[in-house]
């Protein structure tokens, strides 16, 4: 049984990975490569559970993007931290909920994910967190509140008292707990 | 000067609190050394050859009188007492114990102090020209901008975790004394016809293993734009950046791999389509932090003569020391860190504290770092200056040799740095020994040298008109000499002049080499002038010709 946070709040993960023993209603995470291609994707497609897509640090955001058309019901990105030093995933977040307004559930996973960088990960967007087995959740869930003021514009979980440069029209969104996580992706025009 | 308000403070004093869990966690084996090296990078902290060291973040070298007194007592409290000005306008504690770190960095805070982003794969303290809002030729006082840049980079979610160091450097005036064309990014400050303020934008500058000079990418940015264009520069390099070589992970890279044509269409690209979500830098944002550098009420002086009439000693020290002010009646004086004798940039906190009561009593209670590791007080009257001068001789901090051979850039080398192959402190002393007569060192003009002890260049050796360069030779101490590098608007990398020349040979090759200079120059003309015209071969062949026998 897997244990992650999702915004704020400590869960048995109800998603299962590619591999996993999954029934057909099961939600089922995928990596991207996977859903590129029959006839994968097309079983896929016929389950009756969520889909979520994992993309690695290397993989372009814009084929989630792509990949929304064909799949209505992706409601989860996963995207990999291998290690805390590589910060790609965190302007792939940045893509996603901002250019790619994805407005599912937001996963970061890997050994890169810790309680150090959760403040950080979570002003870019991610509303779930999948720490290494063994990580202290609780340690994790407390860094939230390691800051509660920043500079930057960024998602709007994390109520900061205060935070100075906006951003020029509209707010990161971080999937509100009150509009359903029903995966469309809207690419705005530039 | 910038004074926090209520989210800087916090922001400060949180970061303050969150190092020190992780100090604790580390000190308790819960964080292993590699879990928390870039966590203590992040807050400037080193492991290096004798003890940990921090580098403390001057933003845009900029010091109030009351800071540089806590700086004082910081180096007495938990240090040796002495710091040591670096290139980058910060001051490095050499000797802190990892335990007490957490306290100092309290300490910085109370005074709206940090170390936050002077290390590590991030972007670094941003820095500027050191005669910002004073110097004649001025566009306009870049510290604003560097002051906005510091706070959007702080803690900045998407790029803490960059593939490498990132440096900025601001310049407002037609001579770069900020070495803005070597940096990540450069910006410099113009003027559209309209009076409307923007910036040219230089991008892939860096010195290192493989110097390169900082490729134009955009020719005006709007001042509004300034942020969403970093964001955009920053979040391709992010992206793309390589992460498998250390040693290829700088964006220099990416823009040649990529070519600048392709780098400038990814970036702008990102720029428009992601302009939404980009940080704005809003009017009443910019107005608000513009206020605080607006210039001083200076008295209505009249420019005098200060030194007519008085002692060789003094008239020597106004000529090499002090500088042009905008406002008549007022000089800027630099306080020179490199006596003969004295460490280059090394301070210690008696002296601190001295300088920081006569910038209390003379320049408006400022002091500046410069990037050529001296102080500068910006705004003193010219009446005051022999006073000062008195003052600062007591000191020995007026040595008349600023801008000459021996006011020389220097990184700390093989005594504290364990990245170094190659001593510089004995170099610097053998090399102020050999040449300590002033009259000759004045006769010799204006010289940059700059010294570094490892291919890293933080000593910037590229960009000296004269540069050396420690390597190691199977365990042995050599140096490398170049000739005709410059950073100083007309960016040029020096060049090798041949084999480099055991330790005890440095300060005798340099001789050799400017000795080739006195015989070859025209008229007035400067060492890095006769160089440009003439060509090293001269140089060469003076600086090798009396001992065949270096390899």
């Amino acid at each position: 049984m897997r244990h992650i946070l999702r915004r704020r709040e400590l869960l048995t993960d109800e998603w299962r990975y590619l591999g996993e023993e999954a029934a057909d209603t099961d939600p089922l995470i995928v990596p991207v490569g996977q859903l590129r291609t029959d006839p994968l994707r097309s079983q896929l497609m016929r389950r009756s559970g969520a889909l979520g897509a994992r993309l690695g640090p290397a993989d372009a955001v814009e084929e989630v993007a792509r990949l929304a058309g064909l799949l209505p019901r992706l409601a989860l990105v996963a995207l990999e931290f291998p290690s805390p030093g590589d910060g790609r995933g965190y302007s792939q977040a940045r893509l996603l909920r901002g250019r790619f307004a994805f407005r599912g559930e937001l996963r970061a996973i890997g050994a890169g994910v810790r309680q150090d960088q959760a403040f950080l990960l979570a002003r870019c967007g991610f509303d779930s967190l999948e720490p290494p087995p063994g990580t202290d959740l609780e340690a994790v869930r407390r860094a939230f509140s390691s800051y509660n003021v920043a500079y930057q514009p960024g998602s709007t979980q994390l109520a900061l008292r205060q935070q100075r440069f906006g951003p020029f029209s509209g707010e990161l969104v971080s999937a509100p707990g009150d509009s359903p996580p029903n995966g469309e992706l809207s690419p705005k025009a530039p | 000067m910038y004074r926090y308000d209520e989210l800087d403070q916090a922001l400060v004093d949180q970061r303050v609190a969150e190092f020190r869990d992780q100090v604790r966690r580390h000190l308790a084996g819960e964080l292993s050394e590699e879990e928390f090296r870039p966590l203590r990078l992040r807050n400037g902290l080193y492991i290096q050859r004798h003890a940990p060291m921090l580098r403390i973040a001057i933003p845009y070298g900029l010091l109030s009188s009351q800071q540089l007194r806590t700086l004082a007592w910081i180096t007495r409290r938990y240090d040796r007492g002495y710091g040591h000005f670096t290139t980058r306008q910060n001051l490095q504690l050499n000797w802190p114990a990892l335990a007490d770190v957490p306290d100092i960095l309290a300490e910085l805070a109370r005074v709206q102090m940090h170390a936050i982003q002077t290390s590590g794969n991030c972007v670094r303290n941003v820095t500027a020209d050191h005669m910002a809002g004073i110097a004649p030729d001025e566009i306009d006082d870049p510290r604003p901008y560097c002051e906005i840049i510091r706070q959007w980079a702080t803690l900045h979610p998407e790029f803490t975790y960059l593939p490498r160091k990132f440096k900025i450097a601001v310049t407002g005036s037609a001579e770069d004394r900020a070495a803005s064309e070597v940096h990540d990014i450069g910006l410099q400050l113009r003027r559209d016809a309209h009076g409307e303020i923007g910036f040219s934008v230089r991008v892939g500058g860096g010195l290192g293993r493989a110097p390169v000079i900082g490729q134009l990418i955009r020719e005006w940015l709007p001042l509004p734009e300034l942020l969403a264009y970093l964001e955009a520069i920053l979040r391709v390099y992010n992206l793309h950046g390589r992460r498998d070589n250390i040693h290829k992970a700088r964006i220099k890279v990416l823009v040649k791999s990529l070519g600048i044509e392709r780098f400038r269409t990814e970036v702008e690209r990102e720029w428009q389509a992601g302009h939404a979500h980009a940080a704005r830098l809003s009017a009443a944002d910019l107005e608000r932090v513009r206020a605080f550098f607006r210039p001083h009420s200076y008295e209505p002086l009249a420019d005098c003569d200060p030194t007519s009439g008085r002692e060789p000693a003094f008239q020597a020290w106004y000529r090499y020391n002090t500088r042009a002010h905008r406002a008549p009646g007022y000089r800027a004086v630099l306080v020179c860190l490199k006596a003969h004798g004295a460490v280059p940039g090394d301070m210690t906190a008696a002296q601190m504290e001295r300088v920081a009561d006569l910038a209390e009593r003379v320049s408006f209670g400022l002091v500046r770092s410069t990037h050529s590791q001296n102080l500068l007080l910006a705004d003193v009257p010219q009446r005051l200056l022999h006073q000062v001068w008195r003052e600062l001789a007591a000191s020995d901090l007026a040595m008349p040799n600023v801008g000459t051979l021996t006011d020389m850039i220097a990184c700390p080398g093989l005594d504290f740095c364990s990245l170094a192959n190659a001593g510089t402190i004995s170099v610097a002393r053998q090399i102020q020994q050999r040449f300590d007569d002033l009259d000759y060192l004045h006769d010799l003009g204006e010289i940059e040298l700059k010294m570094s002890g490892c291919m890293n260049a933080c000593g910037h050796h590229h960009v000296g008109h004269i540069g050396i360069l420690g390597v190691d030779k199977h365990g042995e101490q050599w140096y490398q000499i170049s000739l005709g590098g410059s950073a100083n608007g007309f960016t040029a990398l020096g060049e090798v002049i041949g084999p480099s020349v055991a330790q005890h040979e440095v300060a005798l090759t340099l001789e050799r080499i400017v000795e080739t200079y006195r015989e070859l120059r025209e008229e007035g003309e400067r060492f890095i002038d006769t160089v440009r015209r003439v060509g090293i071969s001269p140089f060469r062949e003076r600086a090798y010709a009396a001992h065949p026998a270096a390899a």
